[in-house]
């Protein structure tokens, strides 16, 4: 491969190339500008040595391949690439912020704050693998925080896009990924599994919240297996006043099987934004590694286990959607509750892995603005919650399936797509009262709610409701 | 520039015209027809004479295995339904159809790339790429970047970078695939005409050479039309019944 020398004050493709920033293992980076960019931007170009390891030519390769097709504010924005037989590069923005690899020296950071590290990056995921793009190599230095708080992941060279194909697989006969962050499931060659990332995630909360490594710096391929069935000591044995759910969260998380393990990173956010609802299970207990016999049993099962390369499943989030339910308890609305509850029913029949978040708005008004803090306020508020909770409990769920939302707030359709943005909601679905005349000119909640939420929602209403509307039509064409 | 491929029409007019006027909104600069434009399908004289249309106005065309049986009336070594097919299609022919076919070249190199209807490392055996091993054989064959073949009528494709064998990949339709730069693709077809891989809308292929991406698509046809008209020609029932299940 032809390579020019890039050195300070050098022009490629129109890039004047500035200051290096960072020399790496497998890349250089460089300031540059081009006239018509005005915001800081950077060029990375891979360290190729003679003879030097393939990896870094091809993951090089993958991230020329994937980076140009992500878009969002979870990753850098894409400038542009060069043509690989003369000087392979990629020049992206300058991410201003701070890498998450500064933060490792502060460990062990308090619970909360560890939530809110892992709420932002499980939130990056999020948005990456509904672009269909696996990170793959999910660890402190890969991921920058924005001086406007959002993560973004950077460095896609192990990353796969699920619809493109896998430079990397089988391309090399060894495990890729950073040892002590690596998934089981990646240890046996598989890079299509949407969960790595989220095992990854475990790994590095596990670090923050103890500033131990959970599976210590592996240093050979051997050490890798060791995760598929030796259990890492319980992070509340290191830190014994973390908060059961924030244990519950991270061994969830590290779970060598991805089917014990989050669905998607949406539930992994959502359970970090309200610890409270988290459902605590024997792992949140647990204070010692599993016996040696049991550990012993994995390890007779892991040698069995299949190996290699896999075919991408199905979009992991189409299976495990998170569904907000917004429930009102007006008077007159027991027959839309209950038809609220036949919908939910329908859902759940065809997906087992959905999560329903039961949500009710409770509407101040300007003049009450205090109204929380006030004993009968705190009251009402505990009233809905109970009132939720029975409107659920026909339903069967378990604990983990389903979570229960009390939001206060002067404006109930603002307050309702506000929940369903910032905790990924792939579906709302939400009753329509009686319509009005009235209605029909202010706008109801629900009409709100459909034209301004991103995703789909689906408006009930109940039975009788439709044969008002009926007549209401009529009386309209009557006097119109 | 945009050039959309259609590999193994067989005669099914139909789902030509359906992939031509889908390819039109994609905006495509440029026209290959990859070969196999008749056998199985009731309308052959109409797809050879839509080609010729097209070459006119600067497509390139190959030719394929049916297309040579047909033209010689020769359908030595292919199974019943086919050699009933090829004879039946030989006798539809009329003497322009006959003449255009005769003129189809074998393959075609098109600055980095190359066409082909069959395996490229000897096209007049009309051998099946169906994995990496019978890919290797073509890409290995041809100092061509892009290697674009049909004849297995079910969407493949394959990257090999210098010193290793060639990968397989499924490629998903509607996605544009980037064929990125230190390694030889080798993009198979899916069938315009006669489709194979269980889904039974018409198959076809733009690649933009400008962005270096190949995009495989499919276009939804009226089967039950094609299928009648196999119905009616007399031709094996056989033929019609698959067009339904893409296989
Ligand atoms: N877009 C960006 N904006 C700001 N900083 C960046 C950006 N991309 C990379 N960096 C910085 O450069 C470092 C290395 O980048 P990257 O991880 O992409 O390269 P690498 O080849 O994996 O390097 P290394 O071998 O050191 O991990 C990052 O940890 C980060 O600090
Ligand atoms: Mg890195």
């Amino acid at each position: 491969m032809a390579r020019q020398t890039l050195e300070v004050g050098s022009t490629i493709d129109g890039f004047l190339v500035g200051e290096k920033i960072h020399t790496g293992g497998m890349a250089t980076l460089w300031r540059v500008t081009r006239p018509d960019i005005d915001t800081p931007i950077v060029m990375k170009v891979p360290t190729i040595l003679e003879g030097d390891d393939p990896t870094v030519i091809v993951g090089f390769e993958m991230e020329m391949m994937i980076l140009p097709r992500l878009v969002g504010k979870h990753v850098p924005k894409f400038y542009g690439i060069g043509d690989f037989a003369r000087q392979p590069y990629v020049v992206m923005e300058y991410i201003q912020g701070y890498s998450l690899f500064s933060l490792i020296e502060k460990a062990p950071l308090p619970a909360d704050e560890v939530a809110k590290i892992g709420v932002k990056v499980a939130t990056a995921l999020v948005d990456l693998h509904r672009q269909n793009v696996l990170h793959l190599d999910i660890k402190p230095s890969n991921i920058m925080i924005r001086d406007s708080g959002e993560a973004a992941l950077i460095d896609f060279g192990l990353s796969r896009h699920l619809f493109l194909p896998d430079l990397l697989e089988e391309e090399f006969r060894v495990p890729m990924g950073t040892g002590p962050y690596i998934a089981p499931e990646q240890v046996m060659k598989n890079r299509s599994e949407p969960r790595s990332d989220i095992y990854s995630l475990g790994v590095l909360l596990y670090y923050l919240a103890t500033n131990v490594r959970p599976f210590g710096l592996p240093q050979a391929q051997g050490q890798l297996k060791k995760r598929l069935w030796r259990d890492p000591v319980p992070p509340r044995k290191l830190v014994p006043n973390m908060p059961p759910w924030l244990q519950e969260a991270i061994l969830r998380c590290l779970e060598v099987d991805p089917d014990d393990r989050y669905d998607t990173a949406a539930q992994l956010a959502f359970d970090l934004s309200h610890p409270d609802q988290i459902k605590l299970t024997a792992r949140s207990q647990k204070l010692q590694r599993d016996s040696l016999p049991t550990s012993w049993k994995r390890w007779l099962k892991s040698k069995g286990s299949d190996s290699g390369p896999r075919q991408p499943r199905p979009q992991q989030t189409n299976l495990a959607p998170i569904i907000m339910v917004a429930v009102d308890f007006s008077d007159g609305q027991e027959a839309l509750t209950e038809e609220l509850r036949v919908n939910v029913k329908r859902v759940l029949a065809t997906m087992p892995g959905v999560r329903i978040a039961c949500v009710n708005v409770l509407k101040l008004n300007r003049l009450t603005i205090t109204f929380t803090l006030d004993e009968e306020g705190r009251s009402i508020h505990v009233q809905r919650l109970v009132e939720l909770k029975e409107w659920a409990r026909p339903l069967g769920l378990d604990q983990e399936r389903v979570t229960f939302h009390v939001l206060e707030h002067m404006d109930p359709a603002e307050a309702l797509i506000e929940f369903a943005s910032s905790n990924h909601v792939d579906q709302v679905v939400i009753g329509a009262r009686a319509s009005s005349t009235l209605r029909r000119f202010l706008g109801s909640v629900s009409s709100q709610v459909v034209a301004r939420a991103g995703c789909t929602v689906t408006v009930v209403r109940a039975p009788r409701a439709i044969a008002e509307a009926e007549a209401e039509d009529e009386k309209m064409i009557d006097t119109g | 520039m945009r050039i959309a491929f259609f590999s193994d029409i067989h005669g099914n007019r139909e789902a030509l015209d359906a992939c031509l006027a889908h390819a039109e909104r994609q905006r495509v600069d440029r026209m290959v027809f990859m070969g196999d434009l008749v056998g199985y399908g009731a309308d052959p004289v109409y797809v050879v004479e839509r080609v010729a249309r097209e070459m006119e106005k600067g497509a390139v065309a190959l030719l394929g295995n049916h297309d040579q049986a047909a033209a010689l009336g020769q359908s030595d070594g292919m199974n019943e339904y086919a050699r009933a097919a090829i004879e039946w299609t030989h006798q539809a022919l009329d003497a322009a159809s006959i003449d255009v076919i005769k003129t189809l070249p074998m393959s075609v190199t098109d600055e980095d790339r190359l066409y082909v209807h069959s395996e490229a490392s000897s096209p007049h055996s009309w051998s099946y790429i169906t994995d990496a091993q019978t890919a290797e054989r073509s890409l290995r064959s041809t100092g061509a970047r892009i290697t674009l073949c049909g004849h297995v009528h079910r969407p493949q494709l394959y990257h090999m970078s210098p010193s290793k064998p060639p990968v397989f990949f499924l490629p998903q339709s509607s996605t544009p695939i980037p064929l990125m730069g230190n390694r030889k693709w080798l993009a198979v077809l899916g069938a315009v005409g006669q489709p194979r891989d269980q889904n039974p809308a018409a198959a076809y292929a733009i690649l933009d050479t400008t962005l270096n991406e190949i995009t495989y698509l499919r276009a939804a046809y009226n089967i039950e039309k094609a299928a009648s008209k196999i119905h009616a020609a007399g031709l094996p029932q056989m033929l019609a019944a698959r067009l339904f299940i893409g296989r």
